[in-house]
């Protein structure tokens, strides 16, 4: 379960996110939605604190997984992403092997057991439905692949460490609409064991996937509620002008 | 109006146009005239020029090579038999131009010298051309033997001003060259690879501000001053250190290489570095990799290829570097035996020696020559740099 309670954040001088709280169940998906800029991924990558790498930004506010505020002090960083798991907008496989790229979150994690990673790289391939397309050539590039082929790949990259949570930046955006389909189904099946939380820009995704929708505007979550809801009757006015296409 | 701007940007292209192809003809000129100039080598004479080697003319012994010709001025070949086909027996008699006697009229002196030669059958004497006798004679001109690819390349001994016959044997020089530069990159690799990853990984935006130009500022401080400060420090400090009868050394100058080296390499493998694309190390640190782990298992793999360029074109800079060798190698031409003993490198020889070398003659050509096989060297450490570089750049792609 993911919860934020008053979440501000900042670039340097700029508010990016005000005052955000929301609750996201465990084994749910949730869409963010909202034109470009409107903070959604931002307030994505908060989760694995992916933000840190940008300097001078401020958080404040509380930021809880599984009840932990994951911005304490004690926190390791690097425990934290072993735990939720991130697919960026692109692809971005390593220019490793298929196999290597699977097997890096547990290199990374000194996983030494031969068998073991086999084991888990085979598990996470099939997991992210590519096993049947790549069990032949784990050795080879995983350039080879195709774009779609290699934003699954990604996804088992991520699968690999066993996270609890799934952070999607907008996994389809790339991707022609034969493979984003493919991704959609994988995201309905990762949903019985995953936390997965979904940036995109296409309506019509996230009211495919998601159970619950969030509604950005300019750093605020205008409206957040099922997506069936935010879909078909939203509370806001803005949500059913943006849901409806006249602007964004 | 329309015309009138076409026009303007037809001139301005046609001065561009012309201004590439000027330079391009002036490096290709520069370039045939180093190879015109060395190619004549082998096809001067092995001698030193203006001089010739006679014998009696009883003498059968048709042409002595320059190898043969030294080792008996040295002493080292006292009996004819030793040398030519054996037609000619007994012990050498060796005469040089500075045993004439002194006379008022130089007219005098091919007589003089028909009665030395006459007088001694076993005799070979080196003496400049304008005192032989004309015409049939008890002096017999030797053909002068050429100047062979074989001694040039292979050779190894470098004694272009020795008389009467100078060895022009490439491989102490080449040789030389080549351990100075090697050990260089050696040295500066890993201080330039640390420093690079530093700037590109590590370093804060404001110590990036600073040390960058900093270390770019280090590319434009002129040899001669590397060179004094490896004269001034390095060479008494490697004295000290290894207990050395001089400092001037293989090593003193390979490690000033390496400080001239460092900005080349830091900046090519820093630029190589950060032009790996943001997405590959968000995706490792995404994946609970540490920074370093990010950066030895993801950044560096991907950039290898632009920090193995920087590499070569750090050894690039090293192999061409003339002035701050030239003052702290200690410059004897001799076959390097380690890394402690006084060494010359191809660039060195050239500078120290063009000067003295008359113009045209043997000694000169083979500067010129020396001249090409650096050419040579450095065009082939380039293109192998750019290589490995363009075939880095099809790799790592996404989709």
């Amino acid at each position: 379960m993911i919860e934020t309670k008053h979440v501000d954040f900042y670039y340097s001088g700029f508010h990016a996110l005000k005052d955000i709280s929301m609750r996201m169940e465990a084994r749910t998906v949730t869409a963010l939605i909202g034109p470009s800029g409107c903070g959604k991924s931002t307030f994505l990558r908060l989760f694995n604190r992916m933000n840190d790498l940008i300097d001078d930004t401020r958080v404040s506010g509380e930021c809880l997984i599984d009840g932990e505020d994951i911005y304490h002090k004690s926190v390791a960083v690097d425990e934290l992403r072993k735990r939720v798991g991130m697919v960026f907008q692109k692809p971005n496989p390593f220019p490793k092997s298929i196999f290597e790229n699977v097997a890096y979150g547990l290199r990374v994690n000194d996983v030494r057991d031969k068998s073991f990673i086999a084991c888990r790289v085979e598990a996470s391939l099939r997991a992210a439905a590519l096993w049947g397309e790549v069990k032949d050539k784990l050795r080879e590039s995983a350039f080879a692949l195709s774009g779609g082929q290699q934003q699954r790949l990604c996804i088992a990259r991520a699968l690999a460490v066993s996270p609890s949570v799934l952070l999607m930046d907008e996994p389809a955006s790339a991707l022609d609409p034969i493979s984003t389909s493919k991704i959609e189904e994988l995201i309905a099946d990762l949903k019985r064991d995953y936390t997965i939380v979904i940036v995109t820009h296409n309506m019509q995704q996230a009211a495919r996937v998601s159970d619950k929708t969030g509604f950005f505007m300019m750093g605020e979550l205008v409206e957040f509620g099922e997506t069936r809801m935010i879909f078909s009757d939203p509370v806001n006015e803005q949500t059913r002008n943006y849901v409806n296409g006249r602007f964004g | 109006m329309k015309w009138s701007r076409r026009f303007v940007e037809r001139i301005i292209e046609g001065l561009f146009t012309l201004s590439g192809g000027v330079t391009s003809l002036i490096i290709l000129l520069v370039v045939l005239f180093l190879f015109r100039e060395g190619a004549g080598l082998f096809t001067s004479p092995s001698l030193e020029k203006g001089y010739t080697l006679c014998v009696h003319a009883s003498n059968l012994t048709g042409e002595i090579d320059a190898r043969e010709v030294k080792r008996i001025f040295d002493g080292e070949i006292t009996r004819w038999e030793e040398v030519g086909a054996g037609e000619m027996t007994g012990e050498i008699d060796v005469f040089h131009a500075s045993e004439l006697p002194r006379v008022e009229d130089e007219a005098v002196m091919p007589r003089v010298l028909e009665e030395i030669v006459g007088g001694r059958r076993g005799i070979i004497a080196f003496l400049p051309d304008e005192f032989l006798p004309a015409g049939e004679s008890v002096v017999k001109r030797l053909a002068a033997g050429r100047v062979t690819p074989g001694d040039f390349f292979a050779g190894d001994e470098w004694q272009p001003t020795v008389s009467p016959a100078p060895r022009l044997g490439v491989l102490p020089l080449v040789t030389g060259t080549l351990l100075v530069s090697f050990f260089a990159i050696i040295l500066a690799l890993v201080p330039g690879l640390g420093v690079a990853i530093y700037l590109a990984e590590l370093a804060g935006s404001r110590a990036r501000g600073w040390l960058k130009p900093a270390i770019e500022l280090l590319a434009g401080i002129p040899s001669v001053v590397y060179g004094f400060f490896g004269l001034v420090v390095l060479v008494p400090f490697i004295q000290e250190v290894f207990d050395l009868p001089v400092g001037e050394s293989a090593l003193a100058g390979s490690v000033v290489l390496a400080i001239m080296a460092l900005p080349t390499i830091i900046t090519i493998a820093e630029d190589a570095i950060r032009g790996v694309p943001r997405a590959l190390r968000e995706a490792s640190l995404a994946l609970g990799a540490t920074r370093w782990q990010t950066i030895y298992r993801v950044v560096i793999p991907r950039a290898s290829s632009g920090i193995t360029a920087a590499a070569v074109l750090g050894i690039g800079r090293a192999v061409g570097e003339t002035m701050a060798v030239l003052m702290v190698t200690g410059n004897a031409a001799v076959m390097p035996r380690s890394l402690f003993e006084p060494v010359r490198t191809i660039p060195a020889t050239i500078a120290a020696e063009l000067g003295e070398a008359p113009s045209g003659g043997t000694h000169y050509r083979a500067l010129f020559l020396l001249g090409c096989i650096l050419f040579a060297i450095t065009m082939v450490i380039n293109l192998s740099a750019e290589f490995i570089a363009t075939r880095g750049q099809g790799k790592g792609e996404g989709a």
